[in-house]
């Protein structure tokens, strides 16, 4: 018998943020600490033409200014499609040019104005379908599509879904946008890198995925003993910089975020806050204001998706096809884990035996969409649901009806063949209906997850 | 006019990384006082990671919730973990913790056996206690047990665990493959006013039913359903990042623009919980954190149509749309 699990015992560390002791990067207090600012790209897609940071380097107050030229391994990502600062192509508004680290905010912000830059604008796209077409500005050298097996789409095939379209009493289509959003956690972006005499950088991070980013960093820190870096890193701390950057060379410190949401698992700040510290040899903190958070960090990419479901009179939905289309911004970031999500579940809980998923992951001069809560299947149960309902209108047919009509049993399989054994769906829609007040009809009543489908 | 409608959506979602492959690691270690330290490598952001991981090793081990202490702070001294996503820590963390603590317990028994002279499969550890199962007065308190044990017989009583699900085997035609650890499923209803006049939506009131599996922490839980299904109502009724998509040229800057729900926006929730327990996860949990977000959008973009006729294709679902939409019907 369980003496602490299902019981409501106190919240571990409750108290300690309603007291406020609770501490976050931005509580983090080391003396020394350089102000991180970074010059944003004012255009949506260009080349850098021309980068001066000589006066900003020279100014009273400022430690070090950082470029691409700065950074060792300058790609990061799951796919290393992303570079820390911008080699010579912009891919979105706000990407980052160059960091400043200065004594105070002022003289970084300062600083920022002396950089001289020439950019030439180029023809940005920022509409998915757009991006889509032939001839269509290219986003990423590899293309505007994401590629899986050869497809510029990730598939799902189950039965024969053309011939469910001729054996259907109704077909029943529908188109949805679901909008870009943004977590919004309580926490901006902000990160601190303390260097230290030996070879050992401490960062600390709002990462919610510690482990994550301490891999992706230790490949953005690959340096050669003997190149510029080490040299750098050897003046300004007498020690020297091992051969194959590791885990034991950085200490990643978190692991209390004030919300994420998904918005925290793509390194946003602790690269430029790293590469400073070891320019500098100087503890740098780089907090982004709301605004930056805002435009800048990663969101919940927009969806058009589109569903043509074969359905008969009896409620049965026979056949469905998902066009998913997913406004990925300019890097992959998660974007492809999000669209595969999609593709495996976005169909819904319902047992459709023939099913056809196409999720397409489109890039676009928008800043890198990535992870949020749902990944892929928040939208898709937008569009879905809002679908099911159409079906029950076409019908005439009680919505709760043909959503238990069409409920998942167990034994049953989803649209990747993966068979169900802990099944709910009847059971949480009759709860939902005694707990709302609705009275279900008897038939509906003596469903039951467990029952085969008659 | 002031029309009135209800809606309904269902969902459902999974635990860990689709397509497998992701790894948590935990330790337990009971002090010589028989206190206990768990560490792992996720982190709590805002969830109640923490909450659960000791929950789960104060019952494992039989001891208070009061006497664990929880590590997830930094990577130098905690083990792997891939991360705080996928609704993956209850299950996957929760999964490797359970085993780190059963690891330690484990090693209780074997001090105990010794102690109580006995074999270590009679013993059971609970209210503070290794004892002998069905026998109170064969009983030893962890303290001394676990102080016998550090001091005496000079062990380290550290447990390990590691959970980490195989990467699925995947057709590229079919994408045949089995990308899950489970299912957890969800429903919503909801009910609105919509004024014709204004186009504004006031939602009235929200209703969420879940299966979890088991639940873990009654409180924890209800706050995840209330402060998903805020962020859902958000992103059905105010929440946009680039309105006029695909432009860039209105996009908010501040949360004064960038409207997420306040307190005045949601209405009153009730929630209903319902146990079909996992096949393989702890104590039957399934991880809910994500899929709260999912149904209570669609609810009253169904309820909004059962109120006036109109069907909202693209959120939000703001007054202007609803007006368009309404014009658009001829109403």
């Amino acid at each position: 018998m369980s003496k602490v699990i299902g019981q409501r015992v106190t919240r571990y560390d409750g108290m300690a943020h309603v007291t406020g002791e609770t501490k976050f990067v931005d509580d983090q207090v080391v003396p020394g600490t350089l102000t991180v600012k970074a010059l944003r790209s004012p255009v949506s897609k260009g080349k850098v033409k021309n980068l001066d940071i000589s006066a900003a380097e020279k100014m009273p107050g400022v430690a070090g200014v950082i470029t691409a030229a700065d950074v060792p391994c300058n790609a990061f990502g799951l796919v290393p499609d992303q570079p820390v600062l911008v080699n010579e192509d912009i891919r979105y508004r706000g990407e980052v040019i160059a960091a400043v680290a200065a004594v105070d905010e002022d003289t970084a912000m300062e600083a920022l104005e002396k950089i001289g830059l020439d950019i030439e604008e180029q023809q940005a796209v920022l509409d998915p379908l757009e991006a889509m077409k032939e001839g269509a500005p290219q986003v990423r050298p590899e293309g505007n599509l994401q590629i899986w097996d050869g497809h510029g789409y990730r598939q799902v095939n189950l039965g024969d879904v053309d011939q469910s379209f001729d054996q259907a009493d109704e077909i029943v289509e529908s188109t949805h946008l679901h909008p870009s959003v943004e977590h919004a956690p309580m926490e901006p972006i902000c990160s601190l890198a303390v260097p230290h005499a030996g070879p050992k950088l401490t960062v600390y991070t709002v990462s919610q995925a510690l482990y994550f980013h301490l891999g992706m960093l230790c490949g953005i820190l690959q340096m050669e003993p003997g190149d510029v870096h080490c040299k750098q890193w050897k003046a300004k701390t007498g020690s020297s910089w091992r051969h194959n950057t590791g885990y034991a060379d950085l200490n990643y410190v978190g692991g209390t975020v004030g919300g994420g949401f998904g918005g925290k698992n793509d390194i946003m700040a602790d690269h430029v806050a790293a590469l400073l510290a070891l320019k500098t040899g100087r503890p740098c903190k780089w907090r982004w204001t709301r605004a930056e958070d805002l435009l800048y960090s990663t969101f919940r990419g927009a969806w058009h998706i589109t569903i043509k479901d074969a359905v008969t009179k009896d409620g049965r939905i026979i056949g469905r096809q998902m066009t998913s289309i997913r406004d990925a911004g300019s890097y992959a970031s998660l974007n492809p884990y999000v669209v595969e999500k999609h593709c495996y579940l976005g169909a819904g809980p319902y047992f459709i035996p023939n099913v056809r998923v196409r999720g397409y992951c489109v890039y676009t001069n928008k800043p890198p969409a990535s992870s949020m809560r749902g990944f892929g299947i928040t939208p898709a149960a937008f569009a879905t649901e809002v679908q099911l309902d159409k079906i029950a209108d076409r019908l005439g047919m009680d919505p709760w009806e043909v959503r238990l009509t069409n409920a998942f049993r167990k034994g049953e399989y989803t649209p990747t063949k993966r068979v169900l054994n802990s099944v709910a769906m009847i059971e949480v829609l009759q709860n939902l209906a005694a707990k709302a007040g609705v009275e279900l009809p008897g038939h509906l009543k003596a469903m039951a997850s467990t029952q085969e489908r008659g | 006019m002031k029309k009135q409608g209800k809606g309904i959506a269902a969902g459902f979602y999974p635990s860990g990384m689709s397509g497998g492959g992701d790894s948590s690691q935990a330790m337990v270690k009971v002090q010589p006082d028989g206190s206990a330290v768990v560490t792992v490598g996720s982190c709590d952001i805002g969830q109640g990671c923490k909450t659960i991981m000791a929950q789960i090793t104060a019952e494992v081990l039989g001891i208070d919730y009061e006497a664990v202490k929880v590590v997830n702070d930094d990577t130098d001294n905690c083990p792997l973990s891939f991360g705080t996503f996928a609704s993956r820590v209850t299950y996957v963390d929760g999964l490797a913790t359970k085993m780190a603590a059963e690891d330690a317990r484990r090693i209780l028994f074997e001090v105990a056996a010794v102690m109580l002279e006995c074999s270590e499969d009679e013993l059971e550890a609970a209210d503070s206690q290794i004892r002998v199962q069905g026998n109170p007065d064969k009983a030893l308190s962890i303290g001394e047990v676990a102080g016998a044990g550090t001091f005496g017989m000079r062990k380290f009583i550290l447990g390990l665990g590691h959970y980490m699900r195989d990467l699925a085997a995947m057709d590229p035609e079919t994408c045949e493959c089995d990308p899950f650890c489970t299912l957890a499923w969800a429903a919503s209803y909801a009910e609105v006013e919509v004024d014709t006049e204004t186009g504004e939506v006031d939602i009235l009131r929200l209703v969420n039913s879940y299966d979890v599996g088991k639940a873990m922490n009654p409180t924890h839980l209800e706050g995840q359903i209330d402060g998903g299904a805020t962020m859902g109502v958000g992103a059905a009724m105010s929440e946009d990042l680039h309105p006029f998509f695909p432009s860039l040229e209105f996009q908010p800057d501040n949360l004064g623009d960038y409207a997420i729900p306040t307190t005045m926006d949601v209405p009153d929730m009730e929630s209903v919980i319902y146990e079909c327990p996992s096949t393989n996860g702890p104590y039957g949990a399934k991880g809910i954190g994500e899929m709260t977000a999912n149904t209570p959008g669609p609810a009253i973009v169904n309820a909004i149509h059962d109120a006036v006729g109109i069907w909202i294709t693209n959120l939000p679902a703001t007054p202007e749309k609803v007006l368009r939409a309404l014009d658009a019907k001829g109403a």
